[in-house]
């Protein structure tokens, strides 16, 4: 196993994870706001806020999905020794990270059931800019509308069935914001 | 005794050993090159599968408490601990033998940690073999001389 592969775990494992957790909630909480999120390094292509939120979210049972440039043999063995996550397709995956181009079509995540709708999987979209301006979003956790920089035909994709649906991150080097199911967007 | 050349066997060693042997046989390799932690100490529990005669179908037996650490030494080697119990130090000393014995100080480590270990691992098995045979029970039959 490489060597790569090996380190960028998290120093101080309780509290960095606690920090990293807060700061993946605020940006859910808040949809349009971009956090700070930094602690892990995995191989690249894979950005820091990605590593730090797989890191905190992930383990043996949570089914990931790596797509696209994401899913090299580095990252793979990242992930066996620091999260244990099983890999695993599309439709089984629990969390899917890789560049939007990659991770579309939509179709085949899950959204959840009615009864569970948080049965759902959770995209983290790598992005090359994250910026607030763009799309326009409304709904809850924003105050008056909020802007975000989403990839191009993201918005139109999206499956809103609401309860079901799917949670997107965007990440982009050590930031990160989130677009839940929750939030209208416009263009 | 078995010649403890393979990874398999001196990982169980040290999983098994008593709690602070390691340590204690480590300062006698003398100096250590200083590691650096790839995965600091944790501890969890690890489901322990049994099979019916040895054999059998794999049944779960019980759940273990077990800790976990990686370091790398400066060479380059990576070594893994992982030790019943949920003593860090013990499974820092245990994956720092197991990253020692893939470098030049590999013969040294030997003769200092895992030697020692598999001896008393084996004193241990035999003191309990013998305890189990005492209590061992002779079934005999008596000639009636009816025949």
């Amino acid at each position: 196993m490489d060597n790569a592969a090996l380190q960028g775990g998290f120093i101080d494992p309780a509290r960095d994870a606690a920090r990293a957790f807060r700061a993946g909630m605020e940006a859910m909480a808040c949809p349009g706001t971009i956090q700070t999120l930094n602690g892990c390094v995995a191989p690249a292509p894979m950005s820091v806020a990605a590593a730090t939120l797989l890191a905190t979210l992930c383990d043996a049972e949570t089914p990931l999905h790596l797509a696209g440039t994401c899913d090299t043999d580095m990252v793979r063995d990242w992930v066996r020794f620091h999260l244990g996550a099983p890999l695993v397709g599309r439709s089984d995956a629990m969390f899917a990270v890789g560049d939007w181009d990659a991770l579309s079509p939509l179709d085949a995540y899950a959204v959840g059931t009615p009864d569970y709708p948080d049965r759902s999987a959770t995209l983290i979209v790598e992005v090359v800019a994250l910026t607030n301006e763009g799309a326009t979003l409304t709904g809850p956790g924003i105050a008056q509308t909020a802007k975000l920089s989403l990839p191009g035909g993201l918005l139109a994709a999206r499956v809103v069935r609401y309860p079901l649906g799917i949670d997107f991150y965007f990440t982009c080097g050590d930031r990160i914001a989130a677009l839940p199911r929750t939030t209208k967007g416009a263009h | 005794m078995t010649q403890i050349t393979d990874r398999k066997t001196w990982l169980g060693l040290l999983a098994r050993a008593p709690q602070g042997r390691i340590a204690a046989l480590l300062t006698g390799v003398g100096t250590i090159p200083q590691a650096t932690d790839l995965r600091r100490p944790e501890a969890g529990s690890v489901m322990v599968q049994g099979r019916a005669g040895a054999t059998g179908n794999a049944f779960n037996l019980g759940e273990m408490t077990v800790t976990r650490c990686s370091v790398q030494l400066p060479c380059g080697a990576v070594g893994h601990g992982y030790v019943q119990g949920r003593s860090q130090s013990d499974a820092r000393a245990a994956a720092l033998v197991d990253g020692l014995l893939q470098t030049d100080l590999a013969d040294l480590v030997r003769a200092a940690v895992t030697v020692p270990l598999a001896a008393e691992a084996a004193s241990r098995q035999q003191a309990r073999a013998a305890k189990a045979a005492a209590t061992r029970v002779e079934f005999f039959t008596l000639v009636r001389g009816e025949d």
